[in-house]
């Protein structure tokens, strides 16, 4: 080893590496169209939390002349056919919306998950029963088997997040017994089954984690076909009674829709905004997450 | 000789799915709380005690659970699916009379779907970070977006209401005295609104799917050896990759024909159409159980046939399986 000190510098900066997490926020931050939903759901996260409390009218209530159109009486968005105030419905019907969208979207993400996963991974008789019962449910209709479900057992909230999980969950489950028979293959799996870890441990610690990605994507879509789901069912008067939603606010005022034509657009383009902002960050995690997969 | 009996075999497996089905309808009619004969009976005042009774013994509800099961069996093949006690006639004469309305809402939605999307996806894949393009893909966005019943009720109020084009509501205007052929322009007057309606996700969903496969396609080998032999664009386009772009938009408007029949629920509510999925939701409403498993029965049996008739189509279609077969 030389004693002379080496005046040589280097002209290259440390190399840095990202946290994967600092990695992601930076990809998905690049994606326009995404950074928009999620401001577009923030919004609405925000309202549905303190709406209530900046403006304290009760949805239900009568509070004005039914039928008046925006902006008269002091109402700003008008009263529907019942007098029912409108900004109100809008307010409370963002949380019925948030949560059952979010909860069955949840429920859904579960029950695929695990179905997908023991059918992928184990295979054989496993995977064939799993997958008979996967076409099954995919033969029923699902807003009619949420339906018939819902009508059997009351309309709660939970029976509704179930029901909508009970009828959503084949889409996942295929996407994810795909995944897990690609990455069951690899090196790495094999490298934990030669050190003896249990099919258990592997299934849920090694391999899952490597099949997020696509199954992330897929949850965010999700959680737009269970608001459209929720507000379907409550449009249909099938929602839960006690709490006001978006879909009931259209199916309540359906009848007049020509005359209080507020009263049907504006919880409509709620549903839409919220919908569209839950598809846009979908979009913009698929950007983030599959930097292999876009679309260029 | 092979093709005929993977059909066989996939008639067969869905015979076995529907009696899946009908085997998950007793087990709903029994998970349900509740006493099962007054589920059956519906919880309509109507029911009384001795009817309740009758059901009781007709349905052999004092035996055990298996034979129970074979009754209920019985009754289906025999196409007997229940009485409802609300209009008062068998379910499958009900749901028989409704039908035809939702098959012909569904039918031109799927067909309109599928022309419309695969129209919008191959010219949208002619430049494919054009304005068409991004426009397309931006429909796509919102007709996926936007709620289905929410879209159908806009379009009433735009173009029943303001602009009276057409019809606000119902199948067939009453009160004309029109011949058949009329008629059925009556009918088709009427439809215009509703398919269109029950359309709109699907074009969203099948215009990027063509968009998508038409990119795939046009990138590939046989398109290159077709440009190379001097074939002009038109011809490599349209008879080539055409041909394949189709395929995976038919097969999942195929596998997609039972979502369509549960959006009809919402778009005949809406639309007033007098189908399947109208019944639905008035026997809903009523609490009329006999006619709400009818329905799930038979829109599942519709899905069935439409999945094996997709799956043949698609055996037809797609040369590589035949090849695979011999």
């Amino acid at each position: 080893m030389s004693t002379e000190a080496t005046t040589e510098t280097f002209d290259t900066e440390p190399i840095v590496v990202e946290h994967p997490l600092v990695e992601f926020v930076r990809m998905f931050l690049r994606n326009k169209a995404g950074v928009l939903g999620f401001a577009m759901l923030l919004f609405i996260v925000l309202t549905s939390i303190f709406g209530p409390l900046i403006y304290p009218v009760d949805p239900f209530e009568i509070v004005g002349v039914p039928v008046s159109p925006p902006g008269e009486d002091g109402w700003l968005l008008g009263t529907d056919s019942l007098g029912r105030d409108l900004v109100a419905g809008l307010i409370h019907g963002s949380r019925t919306t948030l949560a059952v969208g979010a909860a069955a979207a949840a429920c859904t993400v579960i029950i695929g998950l695990i179905i997908g996963a023991l059918a992928g991974y184990y295979g054989g008789w496993v995977d064939n029963v799993l997958m008979r019962i996967t076409e099954f449910f995919q033969v029923l209709p699902n807003l009619i088997l949420a339906m018939v479900l819902i009508t059997l057992f009351s309309p709660t909230l939970i029976t509704i997040v179930f029901s909508i999980g009970i009828v959503s969950w084949t889409g996942i489950a295929r996407l994810t017994r795909a995944e897990f028979l690609s990455i069951r293959e690899r090196e790495y799996v094999m490298a934990a089954r030669s050190i003896g870890a249990e099919n258990q441990r592997i299934i849920w610690h090694v391999i899952l984690p490597n099949a997020l990605p696509p199954l992330i994507v897929t949850a965010a879509l999700n959680v737009g076909v269970a608001i459209l789901f929720e507000a379907g069912l409550s449009f249909l008067s099938l929602g839960d009674p006690n709490v006001m939603s978006w879909g009931a606010l259209i199916g309540d005022n359906r009848e007049a829709f020509f005359e209080a034509w507020w009263a049907v657009t504006f919880p409509g383009l709620a549903i839409f905004a919220t919908v569209l902002s839950v598809s846009l960050i979908g979009d913009g995690l698929n950007d983030a997450l599959n930097p292999k997969l876009r679309e260029r | 000789m092979q093709a005929i009996t993977a059909v066989v075999r996939r008639i067969v497996y869905g015979i076995l799915l529907l009696l899946a089905v009908i085997v998950f309808n007793f087990i709903l009619i029994h998970l349900a709380p509740g006493d099962p004969a007054e589920t059956i009976a519906g919880e309509m005042g109507g029911a009384t005690e001795e009817i309740i009774q009758q059901i009781r013994v007709a349905y052999g509800l004092d035996k055990s659970l298996p034979e129970q099961l074979l009754n209920y069996l019985g009754h289906i093949v025999q196409g007997d699916l229940g009485s409802s006690f609300y209009f008062n006639s068998p379910v499958s004469e009900l749901i028989l009379e409704r039908l035809p309305a939702t098959l012909l809402l569904v039918f031109a939605a799927m067909i309109l779907a599928v022309v419309t999307g695969t129209v919008l996806g191959v010219v949208a894949s002619r430049n494919p970070h054009g304005l068409f393009s991004n426009a397309v893909t931006l429909v796509a966005l919102v007709g996926y977006a936007a709620p289905a019943f929410w879209l159908g009720l806009m379009a009433l109020i735009l173009f029943a209401s303001t602009m009276p084009i057409f019809p606000i509501s119902g199948m067939q205007s009453i009160g004309l005295d029109l011949g058949p052929f009329g008629q059925a322009v009556d009918v088709l007057h009427h439809l215009v609104l509703p398919a269109v309606t029950l359309a709109i996700i699907f074009v969203a969903i099948y215009s990027r799917l063509a968009r998508a496969s038409m990119l795939e396609v046009l990138g590939s080998d046989y398109i290159r050896t077709a440009r190379a032999k001097g074939l002009n664009e038109r011809t490599v386009i349209y008879k080539h990759a055409l041909r394949n772009a189709l395929l995976p938009v038919v097969t999942i408007a195929g596998i997609q024909f039972g979502q369509a029949f549960a959006g009809a629920v919402l778009v005949e509510t809406v639309f007033n159409w007098p189908g399947m999925g109208q019944l639905a939701f008035e026997s809903i409403l009523r609490r009329d159980h006999p006619t709400m498993l009818g329905i799930l029965f038979f829109s599942a049996l519709v899905v069935i046939i439409a999945n094996v008739l997709t799956d043949i189509f698609y055996r037809i279609i797609d040369p590589r399986i035949r090849a695979s077969n011999d």
